[in-house]
């Protein structure tokens, strides 16, 4: 039995140990904001937090995430508010939105270490989740935006 | 099911219509505007690019205005632009308008969400439903007051009528307008002008933005059925290849697994059958997952297993450098080269590419009393029924295809294979079947943009300009998923950036060879262009070049005067986008202001390229809409390429939601870096090589043009197209650059395979 809490619900799972946290989030939880995008840790579309940390939840098996703590996109603020959600918003980033989940997790994990990050820091923190559509000039934007950083 | 609740007949007139139930409330006014007379649709004389639906429109009887919309979101935002047509014709409030997503069905028109062409070919058709019901809106409320409605307006979200000071809400009028029999003719509806719109040439928010960001939104890969089932299905690694063997005991023993299944293997031609193959089924995506990996599965090798894509490049560059069929011809090309002056020639090459897109082919489906209900991220939800109806027999108005959110689509989508996969195992087994492909399927079995090999030389003038222009090409054509005997590219790859070289050239011939398909190729946005443009903006540069000459300037005096080129008169067979050349001609003029927008924006002249530092320019339409594009580079001493900035100027005709437009451009600015700088797709032994993002890379943050800005020409022509026209002019301008960087010319794709230092 696996102890998990996710979005702040205390949780427990008896299935496989070795399940990644992504397909627990969406097809137990059905908490389906994590997308897949390529199952090994490649495009960041599944990212989460785990104890604060941006995870690709992918790959991090549901024993690794024992006892610990998970946030996901429907976690990350009460009322969709989080500052970088409405500077998403604001800079109208999304095209097909897939992605954008993931972005946000990682930019809020971005954040967390970077309060004011330049092109660099985004650049190295942002450079392992995809966007096929190709909205990574607004994410940037966006970023800077929500810490208040000069674009 | 109830949900064949939601399946519209074809009405016209007004009426209330329960059956519209999931929709409307009972006493709501259904707009039905037939654009196009079914007998013209019968007798088959309409051209498919001006096929017209019917597109409905309703009013609550609260005033929430119900807009039906029938293209697929795959994030172009067509979802907000064609509602927001409709809502400004109406002069409703944004906020008081609900989208409601059309299921698949013909009586909507063509829904295939492709070919840059939904605004083009339904920005009429919005505009009308809007104009109509604010039409019958005026009159009904005239009708009430006892006043003329000449001086009845409606506006938002109320008719006035200003000599007595009296308001109606849209709801009301609409109950009152619920009445009439018949929506009026169309020479009664007034239209806006330019000056009196209010979403049309705005920047309107897309609809899903708030569900986007807070991870609410619905794609098809969360679409969700009650007993659902999930699957995983492994397939012939060869395209024809069938299974021999199969061994599922450890399979069937994987926690999780509740059964393994065959599909039956497609016979050619392909189309958008499910390929076949063998379906590991479990209560959740991973363990299904597991269990295939654990089946003991062998394949007969298939008639494709002689496909190796360096062998068929050896032979298209063969192909292309012996005569073939002319498929533009003036003046006398070859007379030209006989007199055996100065001349210049090239080869390039394109590989073939996957779609990638972020969400891999997924769907549901449910298969119930000889029906089937799909949830499916698909571009082309008509085609879904087809292909469903075909894989389970049934027909195809007892397919019921939902159309979910896409993640990305780029025109893998359009190919329904992986929904049938799913009603043909929701038949076997008795209920709801999600099939999930993984990153590895998605590029296994793609439908992929096809390798090209081009060649052209030209002769030149003691000025350094082509006294003769000749154009070779050969790629595997599209059509051969239609039909495997067709063996050269047909009128539609010719079409895309081919035949139509806007250049003033005495003698051109363009030609095309054949080129065998072993795979399954498709169409990935802006399709043929990307191989087209490149050879063709490549070639004019290194001509710019060889002539001491700039490159804009150089263009420019190419292009000649301003004209527009008859194809017709000309005798060349010119796609056109589907569309007259009266509606869509290729206007020269068009093309040279954008060129000298871009060249203006991005401070072309001011600019001196320097070693490790330049700029490339390359122009093509596509689409019918005219790109001009201008990229900045840095080549660094170790050869690694960074790209500071992008500059487009376009002419797409009108612009509906310029933020929309720019967001396309911003996001093809991208996706032709990725072509240009690193994708490629091989085969060998009729096996695709690549699996997933480390073998098959695709542009990150880092790797980016880091600024895209997007000049959008004002044009009062009709509207053209956005989602694709950016992406082919990226390749040839990058490689430009990079030349006027490095001295090094890239004639083959991607650049990552050339020693830049």
């Amino acid at each position: 039995m696996i102890n998990v809490k996710v979005n702040g619900s205390q949780r427990q799972f008896d299935g496989d140990p070795d399940m990644p946290l992504l397909w627990y989030l969406r097809d137990l939880l059905q908490l389906t904001g994590t997308k897949f995008g390529c199952g090994i840790g490649l495009c960041g579309s599944c990212t989460v937090h785990v104890g604060g940390t941006a995870t690709r939840s992918c790959s991090t098996l549901m024993k690794d995430v024992a006892g610990k703590e998970v946030v996901t996109i429907e976690g990350l603020s009460a009322n969709g508010d989080h500052a970088l959600q409405k500077a998403w918003r604001e800079f109208n980033v999304p095209q097909c939105g897939y992605c954008q989940a993931g972005q946000i997790m990682q930019a809020a994990a971005l954040l967390k270490d970077h309060p004011k990050p330049g092109d660099h820091e985004i650049d190295e923190v942002m450079q392992g989740n995809l966007c096929r559509c190709g909205t990574y000039q607004r994410i940037r934007a966006a970023i800077k935006s929500a810490a208040g950083v000069k674009a | 099911m109830t949900t064949t609740q939601n399946r519209v007949e074809n009405v016209s007139g007004v009426s209330r219509r329960d059956f519209l139930g999931t929709i409307f409330s009972a006493g709501a006014l259904i707009l039905s505007a037939p654009l196009l007379p079914s007998d013209a649709e019968a007798a088959g004389t309409v051209d498919s690019a001006a096929f017209h639906p019917s597109v409905y429109l309703g009013i609550e009887p609260d005033g929430t205005v119900i807009i039906v919309t029938h293209r697929s979101e795959m994030g172009t935002g067509i979802r907000t632009a064609l509602p927001s047509v409709a809502a400004d014709e109406l002069d409703a409030m944004w906020s008081r308008v609900k989208i409601q997503q059309a299921i698949g069905d013909k009586k909507y028109g063509n829904q295939n969400t492709d070919g840059s062409c939904s605004i083009r070919d339904f920005y009429q058709a919005f505009r009308e439903a809007g104009a109509t019901a604010r039409y019958m809106l005026e009159q009904a409320a005239a009708k009430q007051w006892g006043v003329d409605a000449a001086d009845c307006r409606a506006r938002n979200h109320e008719v006035v009528h200003a000599k007595s000071n009296r308001k109606m809400d849209y709801g009301q009028a609409a109950v009152l307008a619920a009445k009439e029999k018949a929506t009026p003719p169309k020479e009664r509806l007034r239209y806006k002008t330019p000056q009196e719109y209010r979403y049309i040439g705005k920047d309107v928010p897309i609809t899903d933005l708030e569900d986007i960001t807070t991870g609410r939104a619905v794609f098809g890969m969360d679409s969700h059925r009650p007993g659902m089932v999930f699957a995983s299905i492994e397939r012939s690694p060869v395209l024809g290849g069938q299974l021999k063997s199969l061994d599922d005991k450890d399979a069937r023993g994987v926690k999780g697994v509740t059964d393994v299944v065959t599909i039956d293997a497609a016979k050619p031609p392909y189309g958008f059958q499910a390929l076949g193959g063998v379906a590991v089924i479990a209560d959740n995506t991973w363990a299904a997952m597991q269990g295939r990996k654990k089946l003991k599965v062998q394949w007969t090798p298939g008639e494709h297993a002689i496909f190796t894509s360096d062998t068929a490049r050896k032979s298209m560059f063969e192909t292309v450098h012996a005569p073939q069929k002319a498929v533009r011809n003036i003046g006398n090309v070859d007379a030209e080269f006989a007199k055996g002056g100065r001349t210049f020639e090239a080869d390039y090459y394109v590989p073939m590419l996957s779609h990638v897109s972020m969400e891999p082919p997924v769907a549901v489906a449910e298969y119930r009393n000889g029906k089937v209900e799909c949830w499916a991220p698909t571009q082309n939800p008509q085609a879904v029924q087809d292909t469903v109806a075909q894989a389970v027999g049934c027909k195809p108005e007892e397919v019921i295809c939902n159309v979910p959110l896409l993640g990305g689509g780029f025109g893998r989508k359009s190919k329904p294979d992986y929904v049938a996969e799913a009603a043909i195992l929701s038949k076997k087994l008795g209920k709801p079947v999600k099939v999930v492909w993984s990153r590895e399927d998605d590029i296994h079995w793609d439908y992929y943009q096809a390798n090209g090999a081009m060649y052209l030389k030209a002769a030149l003038n003691e000025k350094g300009v082509p006294s003769a222009w000749l154009q070779r090409s050969a790629y595997p054509p599209i059509f051969f998923i239609f039909d495997p005997t067709v063996k050269q590219a047909g009128m539609i790859e010719m079409g895309l950036g081919w035949v139509d070289l806007p250049f003033a050239l005495a003698n051109h011939r363009a030609e095309n060879g054949p080129a065998e398909a072993h795979v399954r190729y498709g169409w990935l946005r802006s399709v043929t262009n990307i191989a087209n443009a490149f050879a063709t903006c490549s070639f004019t540069d290194e001509l710019a070049h060889q002539a001491k000459r700039d490159p804009i300037e150089y263009y420019l005096e190419l292009l000649g005067p301003d004209r527009t080129i008859n194809f017709k008169k000309e005798g060349t067979e010119n796609f056109n986008y589907g569309r007259s050349e009266e509606d869509f001609p290729l206007d020269t003029a068009r093309y040279r202001r954008v060129v000298q927008l871009v060249a203006e924006r991005s401070g072309w002249g001011k600019h001196k390229s320097t070693k490790g530092h330049a700029w490339g320019f390359a122009a093509h339409r596509s689409f019918l809409t005219y790109v001009a594009a201008v990229v900045e580079i840095e080549v660094d001493d170790k050869g690694r390429v960074r790209i500071p900035r992008v500059d487009y100027a376009i002419d797409a005709g009108r612009v509906i939601n310029p933020d929309r437009v720019k967001n396309q451009f911003e996001g093809a600015a991208v996706f032709g870096t990725s072509i240009a700088m690193m994708g490629e797709i091989t085969a060998v032994d009729g096996r695709i090589q690549q699996s997933n993002f480390h073998n098959y890379p695709v542009a990150r943050i880092n790797e980016a043009p880091v600024m895209t800005n997007v000049h959008i020409a004002p044009s009062e022509a009709l509207p053209a197209g956005a989602g694709e026209p950016g992406v082919p002019p990226i390749a040839p301008a990058i490689c430009n650059a990079i030349f006027a960087a490095t001295g090094k010319r890239v004639r083959e794709l991607p650049v990552k395979k050339t020693k830049l230092v």
